[in-house]
């Protein structure tokens, strides 16, 4: 009898191992395999492939451009480092010499390391994104609420949206160049230029998601706020904006991803500072590392692009009152 | 009691539809008193949402008109709080918070805000919500949301309380202990009220009236029954009371004999028996 019970128990307990080490096999096992055979069809592929300016990178390769790339970082910051240090020196020798002598502290002429390029791409789309946000969920949350704002501005959106950046980038780039004039500018021009032309092409996904979450809004709801005669704030605020959430994160993803992509395309086209200009300037470089640098910065673009829309989930997660809904 | 609290006079609509205007209800007259608990029953999609909607203001009439207290009903309002068929809470907010929504609007400048959270409490302790007040919609059962939306409607301290199909959705034992917490209410407060429903049991043990409609379209009332039976009343020993008896086998008689009605899908099943009732229907 016991050991019947105890056999049933191991046999339990051996079965919920076979299941655990499905749930395994699929979280972990299956996309490992997946990469895998990637890598294997890349590092075959770019065999076959002679370019002019030599092999194709396979895996190895781009992997050995990623170390080179971190140790050139690596030599600028040292170099900066090293570059103040001397200053200092020399000015308090300077100083020790003579307490009234005039010091000059310069800064340190930095050249753009990848990672430096990276930084510069990232604060501009996301300043080019927020912008872009500002502008779409309060206009969408108006075109929602309003048939006659949504019959004016559905014409202008409806031809404005596929415009391509390269369309914008000469326009935005000659009114900056006109409009943004002062002497000593805080910020460079071809960043205000970037930002624009991000702005423009990614503002539609926002705020057509916006505005049809908020024309959606159950019957039943707005029943309940006219019953209540809530102000036009509070029924915004409490009954229009949280049901319309999960059409505004829909939206807000499809425009970062949107505004990543713009962008990479505007730096190099404008040859704005960032990784596009990288990619393009590598491109012009045309050395045997070429090629393997470049494969790095599309893979870092990817990456970082897939990490926006993480960071984008995560928030709706944190934002969105249903949390047994399933964001992916 | 006996002033004319809420007046609908030849109360009529029709909607827009794309085959033309459908007239849904027409001639629709009922004087109601303070404090009258009247029932509103009929077959389904006769109109009787359409004509609590009219009393909320949510619906124009397009024929004639809605007077509460002598002022004609134009546009929805907190004096005539609604519970609607499917409780209608909004998903983002706990049950206080859904309750406090309402009560900030109806007593904001009266009430501090200590007075409002006592209020709100007591009128969760009411439909015995005290334990779950600050669950979600999400996080509770059909009867127990139910019970938040009369909560809020109760909180409202509205003139006229309307109910379209309050416990329709819900089992027979929760459906049983929320019409007899609606009697104690009703009775201590003394709302006017009127509810939908289409249980005739339900009817007759809440209601001082029952307002049978005819079948649409064009519906109209068809029979007013008045309900004359002590109060408090008591589920158990109605049960075996005649007038009890009496007056649901007046309403049945009203729904299954006056008013039968052809049901679709009996026209899909066998066509030629329902041809027959339609002809039946129509003599
Ligand atoms: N907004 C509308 N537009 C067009 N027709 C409508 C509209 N609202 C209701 N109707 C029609 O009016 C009639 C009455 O509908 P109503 O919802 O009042 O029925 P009901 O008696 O409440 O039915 P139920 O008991 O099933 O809830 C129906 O035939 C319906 O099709
Ligand atoms: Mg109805």
């Amino acid at each position: 009898m016991n050991s019947a019970i105890a056999v049933k128990q191991k046999w339990q307990s051996l079965r919920f191992g076979k299941t655990e080490l499905q749930a395994l096999s699929k979280a972990v096992l299956i996309p490992i395999a997946g990469l895998l055979i990637f890598l294997g069809i890349w590092h075959l592929g770019a065999q076959q492939v002679d370019t002019s300016l030599g092999q194709f990178p396979g895996p190895a390769e781009v992997h050995e451009q990623w170390n080179n790339l971190l140790a050139e970082h690596t030599a600028e910051n040292d170099r900066e480092a090293a570059f103040y240090e001397r200053q200092q020196a020399r000015n308090e020798k300077k100083l020790a010499a003579n307490p009234d002598a005039e010091v000059r502290w310069r800064e340190f002429n930095r050249r753009p390391t990848f990672f430096d390029q990276i930084t510069t791409s990232l604060v501009t789309v996301m300043t080019g994104f927020l912008l872009a946000t500002a502008i779409a969920i309060p206009v969408g949350i108006c075109i929602g609420l309003s048939n006659t704002v949504y019959r004016a501005l559905n014409p202008i959106i409806q031809i404005f949206k596929p415009v391509s950046p390269l369309a914008w980038l000469p326009l935005v780039t000659m009114v900056v160049s006109a409009v943004y004039v002062s002497d000593d500018p805080m910020l460079a021009k071809s960043f205000i230029t970037s930002v624009v032309t991000v702005t423009l092409c990614c503002l539609w996904p926002t705020m057509i998601n916006t505005a049809v979450g908020v024309a959606s809004l159950n019957q039943d709801l707005q029943n309940v706020s006219r019953v209540l005669r809530l102000g036009w704030f509070t029924h915004v605020k409490t009954i229009v904006l949280p049901s319309a959430i999960p059409m505004m994160f829909t939206g807000l993803r499809l425009s970062l991803g949107i505004a990543w992509m713009v962008l990479i395309a505007a730096e190099m086209l404008a040859q704005n500072p960032g990784l596009g200009k990288f990619v393009w300037d590598e491109f012009q470089n045309g050395s045997s590392n070429s090629l393997g640098r470049i494969c790095v910065a599309v893979l870092m673009i990817g990456f970082i692009g897939f990490l926006l829309d993480r960071a984008l989930l995560l928030l709706q997660s944190w934002v969105n009152w249903d949390k047994t809904a399933v964001v992916r | 009691m006996h002033n004319i609290h809420l007046e609908l006079s030849q109360v009529g609509i029709s909607f827009p539809t794309p085959k033309g205007p459908f007239c849904a209800l027409q001639d629709v007259n009922l004087k109601i008193k303070q404090g009258e608990f009247v029932s509103l029953i009929g077959h389904s999609g006769c109109g009787k949402s359409t004509v609590l909607n009219i009393v909320a203001g949510l619906y124009q009439a397009t024929t004639g008109g809605v007077i509460l207290k002598g002022r004609e009903v134009t546009e929805p309002g907190p004096e005539r709080a609604v519970v609607f068929q499917n409780h209608s809470l909004l998903p983002w907010l706990s049950a206080y918070q859904n309750i406090e929504l309402a009560v900030k609007r109806v007593f904001g400048r009266q009430k501090s805000r200590a007075e409002m959270r006592d209020w709100i409490e007591h009128n969760l302790q009411l439909v015995q919500m005290g334990h779950a007040m600050h669950k979600k919609p999400d996080e509770i059962s059909g009867g127990m949301k139910q019970r938040v939306g009369i909560a809020r409607a109760l909180a409202m301290e509205p003139q006229v309380l309307l109910m379209d199909e309050p416990f329709g959705a819900l089992d027979a034992l929760t459906r049983a202990h929320l019409q007899d917490s609606l009697m104690d209410i009703q009775a201590d407060l003394g709302n006017t009220v009127i509810m939908i429903t289409h249980d005739v049991d339900e009817a007759v043990l809440l209601s001082d009236r029952i307002v049978m409609m005819s079948n649409g379209p064009a519906a109209t009332i068809g029979e007013i029954l008045d309900v004359d039976l002590p109060r408090p009343r008591d589920r158990l020993a109605l049960a075996d009371n005649v007038d009890y008896n009496h007056y649901r086998s007046a309403v049945l008689r009203f729904l299954y004999e006056k008013q039968k009605k052809v049901e679709p899908i009996g026209s899909k099943r066998d066509a030629p028996s329902t041809r027959k009732a339609d002809a039946h229907h129509a003599a």
